[in-house]
């Protein structure tokens, strides 16, 4: 796979979701990664509503099986969702469990207008009907389920894409 | 030794005391119970986890607020709840406990949640469930005897933490009826798991069990003199209905001595917090200007009480049993 350069990633993702927002448009970053993104879409798109943020642990589909994740972070939606064009953001498209999670977490807080979805990179293998409208990356391949791409961000801000090797 | 509460992997599969909990699972159920606060303020004030889940109360003793926060917690996680008022119903009847659990057992529970006027019986239920091999089905204890309340010693550890941050810096005064408190008894276990430096129990002789000092306490018989510089007063109920016999005078004189008054409060730091498990006797252990005053939390706990309730469930269901992997 080639080296991926998540900076200039980003900034695809800027120019692709610029014609469609208006300062009225709300983020929310899936955690962790997406909400790193989120912060950086906020600025970098002049947003006017603050970005929100998700922690799907007590949405997940796999609570039977795998128990409660450790650590869960709070879901922080500052924005009123009622009547919201709201755009979801994650780092890494892969079964899209977490973006239904999210979605229907979403949906316990208002009725938004319209939902979208953004995220960086499709790793393929997708598991439910969910497709992503803004897309910097689509790998041309499915990754490995033994591998994992991560999203990292340094002090700065600055994005880095991370592929692991389970 | 074999702690029954965990699971062989160490995992929480019932929650039946603070005592001999370890530190990190304690710290667990905090940090679980920080988001679950914030469900209150949706417009849907519920969560899918407990989806499909059967959880019941089984109240032998009563207790109205107990039973309705681990209700609240347990429709929250959108768990199926079902109220049992035993002390009116087949027990009445002769029913023995274990033939109720098993009844229950028949009707697909997955979780009980358990009061009852004999200490030792959730552990009772649990030892059951394991010799029977329905380890699958978690026990809360919601209060047993003079035993414990695992519970209501997590929501105080929580608002703890949400008011001082930190334990290992804190002075804590426990204060009142400490002999019939099993809210006491969980409290000192967790203090001192969490690393509390100093805990102090301040009471009349006669409502101080026996070396009461070998849980690691300070014992104070003077109120004053153990109110001094603490960082959190933790007042308990006057067990009326647990006391038989003359352990004390009236409850008017008891006020005198020991009802926290803003006078005695001024003895401990100015950011002091009080703490009072409920249900309160105002004008025998607090006074009314303290149970209303700044420094009180006492409401807090009851919303904290839920989000630590949310938790410990939603860790247990999580578990699933000793059997399976």
């Amino acid at each position: 796979m080639q080296k991926l350069d998540a900076e200039a990633l980003f900034q695809t993702l800027v120019e692709q979701m610029r014609p469609h927002v208006t300062p009225d448009t709300a983020l929310v970053g899936i955690h962790t990664g997406g909400v790193w993104l989120a912060e950086r879409l906020h600025q970098a798109l002049g947003l006017k509503q603050p970005p929100g943020s998700i922690d799907v642990s007590f949405y997940r589909d796999d609570f039977g099986s795998k128990g409660l994740h450790p650590q869960p972070k709070r879901t922080e939606i500052p924005f009123d969702v009622e009547a919201a064009h709201v755009i979801i953001v994650d780092d890494v498209l892969y079964t899209g469990r977490t973006t239904r999670a999210a979605i229907n977490e979403l949906f316990d807080f208002g009725r938004p207008a319209q939902v979208d979805l953004a995220v960086l990179v499709d790793r393929g293998s997708r598991e439910l009907p969910i497709a992503a409208r803004y897309c910097a990356l689509t790998l041309p391949q499915p990754l490995p389920a033994s591998q994992s791409l991560q999203l990292e961000t340094n002090a700065a801000g600055m994005l880095t894409l991370r592929l692991i090797d389970a | 030794m074999h702690n029954p509460q965990l699971n062989k992997h160490g995992e929480l599969q019932h929650l039946l005391t603070i005592d001999g909990l370890p530190r990190d699972i304690i710290t667990a159920i905090l940090d679980t119970a920080a988001p679950f606060t914030e469900v209150a303020e949706r417009e849907v004030k519920k969560l899918p986890l407990l989806r499909g889940k059967s959880i019941f109360n089984l109240f032998f003793e009563n207790s109205t607020r107990t039973r309705t926060t681990f209700e609240i917690a347990a429709k929250r996680l959108s768990a199926d709840v079902v109220n049992l008022n035993v002390s009116t119903s087949s027990t009445a009847k002769g029913e023995s406990l274990l033939d109720t659990v098993d009844n229950l057992c028949a009707m697909q529970a997955d979780m009980f949640v358990v009061r009852h006027a004999a200490s030792g019986a959730p552990f009772l239920i649990a030892q059951h469930l394991l010799a029977t091999g329905r380890d699958h089905i978690h026990v809360v204890n919601a209060g047993d005897g003079r035993h414990a309340h695992p519970t209501q010693g997590l929501l105080d550890m929580y608002t703890i933490r949400h008011y001082k941050r930190d334990f290992t810096n804190l002075t804590v005064a426990i204060v009142g009826d400490v002999l019939h408190s099993r809210v006491a008894r969980s409290q000192i276990s967790a203090l001192t798991t969490l690393g509390v430096p100093e805990v102090r129990v301040i009471g009349p002789k006669t409502l101080l069990p026996t070396e009461v000092e070998r849980m690691g306490v300070r014992v104070f018989h003077d109120i004053r003199e153990g109110l001094k510089g603490v960082d959190v007063v933790m007042m308990l109920r006057l067990q009326n209905e647990r006391m038989n016999g003359a352990l004390l005078p009236t409850p008017q004189e008891y006020y005198k001595v020991w009802g926290l008054t803003a006078e005695k409060l001024a003895l401990a730091k100015p950011d002091a917090i009080v703490m009072h498990p409920g249900p309160m006797n105002r004008g025998v252990e607090i006074d009314s200007s303290v149970a209303d005053g700044t420094q009180a939390v006492i409401l807090p706990q009851v919303t904290f009480g839920i989000a630590v309730r949310m938790a410990v469930m939603s860790m247990l269901a999580g578990q699933q049993g000793s059997n399976k992997q």
